[in-house]
């Protein structure tokens, strides 16, 4: 077998770059946040460059033995993940400065994560996929803890942990017994033997039922979504903006690439678990929205939404369908990041950060560009018509529909209409409420820049993107086909 | 039983002979002591002299969380040891590929073990 | 026979050591005989010809797991009576994973009837299974296992993060000052005249 590094440069660069990093932290101590975090922001954007650059078709196939694939679907998650994730080490800039004694580590942990999902979005095997999914999710779980002395952030990554690990074993047991019935770990011969007999024993069954049940949990869809709300509001808000993008990029996308190459021929089965997934996460989202008074646990159920949505696009299948999955997941990013972004620059008198929502009271009046920016995000997270949160949400409907899937359809859209709601209840809150307390915005520039730059890309002007992201997403698609 | 079981069977042994006489070097006496009459226990032959004293206090007291680092570092590099016993059976039969997947496995833990010393987690007080 | 008679044996004492560890009135003990489970773990595992499982069973679980284990046990400083006092309120619980683990271990056993095997079947051979294994890890899935080693750097670090704080009165060997020293500052000579002493 003949080992093709030249396609996995990306990972090769984070992978290098990443002890030099460490051993710079450890001798110079709290100084060198710094030198981590920029370091890390460029070894980022270097990996994205390589891997937009690197797309030869002749790297494409399958590498080392069939493990890994550079595919232009995984150049695509990995270019949405690289940047979300130097986003998110970004937004974390002045919250680490503050007073954490382990600054320097916390962009090091991030980019380490960023290795497993870079493997998580690439892997065509069982075991590269569960390598990475570990890889990311270890990670994940000392992020949520990172702040030890604070008793809720330490339940975030106990309670993260003890279910993570619980899924992880719940996929394994998946996937072994998918191994036991097809003989391989391999995607595409796990799909050739599933092609081969129609008739689907139980054990086979069940063993496709507990790895989606698996990777249903790293995506937070419901009924798996149990902890997404408590660890969202027990980590620290920066770990809480990259959980909602990054790793929920890789984890969709890794759903996407099990379900259509190693169970595609199974698709009778696993669209009933999808589409019951996609609906009970619409509507669970949108309902227990309503009653929350954390801005970071509402942000959670609007995660758990919108995957539902995501889903619909899984469900409907084919080249649309996924393409459909993989624009939703570009928009869904830069909404998620802009929101949070707001929520991690609002302070109050003493200089703590606020969670609460009530804290947004009268927000429009002090800083009206703020609060116009968070509310072109809630707009858009709720798919309302100019913005351009609308246009995933009808591709995915339109995908559903194109397979035939009308009530899928039909009911997605009336969970859009229910889901409206509690975003236009943060905006009521902006704009229409009296302020009850002084709020302070430590928003730094660069900051400011990308809460800019993110809502332009969400208003009617990111339509001109549609262009662009949409044949990146066709390409990709069409790598899985 | 399979074929590589039977090639454990020396130790199999080994083990039932030393469980056997060590249960009777410790057994018998106490059941001598006893079929003789010489099993007369009282409170002043039970208690500890010259072999200790009471103890002060419940053993049961909390741990200083440096143990805790010890103990994980310790099951990081048992686990790395793991890797090396598969490695070392076969590694006539794979040739360069696996020394060098190896030697850059052990790399990125030396450089886990060069963080943790600089990082002052190996220092005690 | 030996095999058949090492197989009652092993599994006799796997479940009861399991008991054990469930009905031992000190925790310390539970995990103790939870470490004569894993041995006995080993044991079968060795006869069903699971050498490499044995050898992690003992060097990884009774090695490393169990010691944390006994670390943890002492660290939190739990009264054990008190949680014992809410056995039979915990009881129907209890008795629920107990029957979930039950219908695990009935689907496990009937599993190999609940289809048809639709992959190519293995070709076995009469190579051990550790080395096997080795020439598989190291060559074919090297990409898995280079990224296991990032796994563990990954452990180092969090350990290191979550419960390594730097404290102000440590006062570690510093070889280099050990080696930088000479013998030019260090030494001085004298020759103090009697009944006078030396400055210092």
């Amino acid at each position: 077998m003949t080992y093709n590094f030249a396609a996995i440069v990306p990972e090769l660069m984070l992978i290098i770059g990443e002890p030099i990093l460490m051993l710079t932290a450890s001798t110079m101590g709290r100084r060198a946040t710094k030198i981590t975090t920029w370091g890390t922001v460029a070894l980022l954007i270097a990996a994205t460059i390589a891997a937009l650059v690197g797309t030869e078709p002749s790297s494409a196939g399958p590498l080392f033995g069939g493990l890994l694939s550079a595919d232009p679907f995984a150049v695509y998650g990995k270019a949405l993940i690289y940047l979300s994730a130097a986003v998110a080490i970004i937004a974390a800039n002045s919250w680490f400065a503050r007073d954490d004694e382990h600054g320097p580590e916390y962009p090091i942990l991030i980019l380490l994560a960023t290795v497993g999902m870079s493997v998580m979005v690439s892997a065509t095997n069982m075991i590269t996929l569960y390598v990475g999914l570990e890889l990311n999710s270890l990670s994940a779980y000392i992020l949520a803890s990172y702040r030890r002395t604070d008793a809720r952030s330490a339940e975030a990554g106990l309670k993260y942990f003890v279910l993570g690990a619980l899924a992880s074993g719940i996929l394994l047991y998946g996937i072994s017994l998918l191994y036991g019935f097809t003989g391989s770990t391999q995607f595409s011969a796990i799909a050739a033997a599933l092609g081969r007999d129609e008739a689907m024993g139980i054990g086979l069954l069940l063993g496709l039922v507990f790895t989606l049940s698996g990777l249903a949990f790293k995506i937070s869809a419901v009924p798996f979504h149990m902890w997404t709300p408590d660890v969202y509001e027990g980590s620290p808000t920066p770990v809480t903006t990259f959980f909602a993008s990054a790793p929920k990029v890789a984890a969709v996308l890794l759903a996407t690439r099990v379900c259509i190459e190693a169970l595609g021929p199974a698709i009778d089965a696993w669209r009933q678990i999808i589409i019951f997934a996609a609906l009970a996460s619409i509507f669970l989202g949108a309902i227990a929205a309503w009653g929350q008074t954390n801005i970071k646990r509402l942000l959670a159920y609007s995660s758990i939404n919108n995957i539902g949505f995501v889903l619909i696009g899984l469900a409907a299948g084919g080249a649309a369908g996924v393409s459909a999955v993989l624009f939703y997941m570009a928009i869904y990013v830069v909404m998620t990041l802009g929101a949070f972004l707001v929520v991690l620059n609002l302070r109050n008198a003493a200089g703590e950060p606020v969670e609460a929502i009530d804290a947004l009271k009268g927000l429009s009046s002090r800083r009206p560009g703020m609060a116009a920016a968070l509310a072109v995000f809630m707009f858009s997270l709720a798919g309302i018509p100019p913005l351009f949160g609308f246009w995933p949400k009808l591709m995915v409907f339109n995908a559903a529909v194109e397979q035939g899937l009308f009530a899928l359809a039909v009911a997605g859209i009336l969970g859009t209409v229910v889901g409206a709601f509690y975003y236009l209840k943060i905006v009521k809150v902006m704009y229409f409420d009296e302020a009850e307390e002084e709020l302070h915005y430590a928003c730094g520039n660069l900051e400011a820049a990308f809460i800019g730059l993110f809502a332009l890309i969400v208003s009617p002007l990111g339509y001109l993107l549609i262009g662009p992201i949409g044949s990146a997403a066709d390409n990709a698609a069409g790598a899985l086909f | 039983m399979a074929d590589v079981a039977a090639g454990y069977l020396p130790i199999l042994l080994f083990l039932a002979v030393a469980l056997a006489l060590s249960s009777a070097f410790v057994g018998l006496p106490m059941l001598v002591s006893r079929l003789t009459g010489a099993h007369r226990p009282d409170p002043e032959k039970l208690s500890e002299y010259e072999c200790g004293f009471p103890a002060f206090e419940d053993s049961r007291d909390q741990f200083d969380v440096r143990f805790y680092l010890v103990a994980i570092l310790f099951i990081i590099f048992d686990l790395e040891v793991a890797f090396l016993f598969p490695w070392a059976v076969s590694l006539m039969g794979t040739g360069w590929a696996a020394w060098i997947a190896m030697m850059i496995f052990l790399t990125e833990l030396a450089l886990g073990l060069v963080y943790a010393w600089q990082k002052g987690a190996l220092e005690w007080e | 026979m030996i095999g058949i008679f090492a197989f009652y044996l092993f599994a006799t004492l796997t479940i009861l050591s399991g008991i054990l560890v469930i009905f031992a009135r000190n925790p310390v003990h539970s995990v103790l005989w939870l470490i004569v489970a894993f041995f006995n773990a080993a044991g079968l595992m060795l006869l069903l010809g699971a050498e490499f499982i044995a050898l992690l069973l003992v060097m990884v679980y009774v090695g490393a797991v169990a010691v944390l284990f006994l670390f943890i046990v002492m660290m939190l400083d739990i009264d054990f009576a008190k949680l014992r006092s809410g056995f039979t309120r915990n009881l129907p619980i209890g008795l629920l994973i107990a029957l979930v683990l039950l219908a695990e271990m009935l689907i496990a056993i009937t599993a190999a009837n609940s289809g048809p095997l639709i992959g190519d079947q293995p070709a076995s051979t009469a190579q051990s299974n550790l080395s096997a294994m080795g020439e598989l890890m190291y060559t074919r899935y090297l990409v898995p296992f280079e990224l296991s080693g990032i796994i563990l750097l990954v452990a180092m670090i969090g350990a290191i993060v979550l419960t390594h704080r730097d404290r102000g009165d440590v006062r570690g060997q510093k070889i280099h000052h050990q080696v930088r020293r000479d013998p030019e500052e260090a030494i001085r000579m004298t020759t103090p005249e009697s009944g006078k002493g030396v400055e210092l």
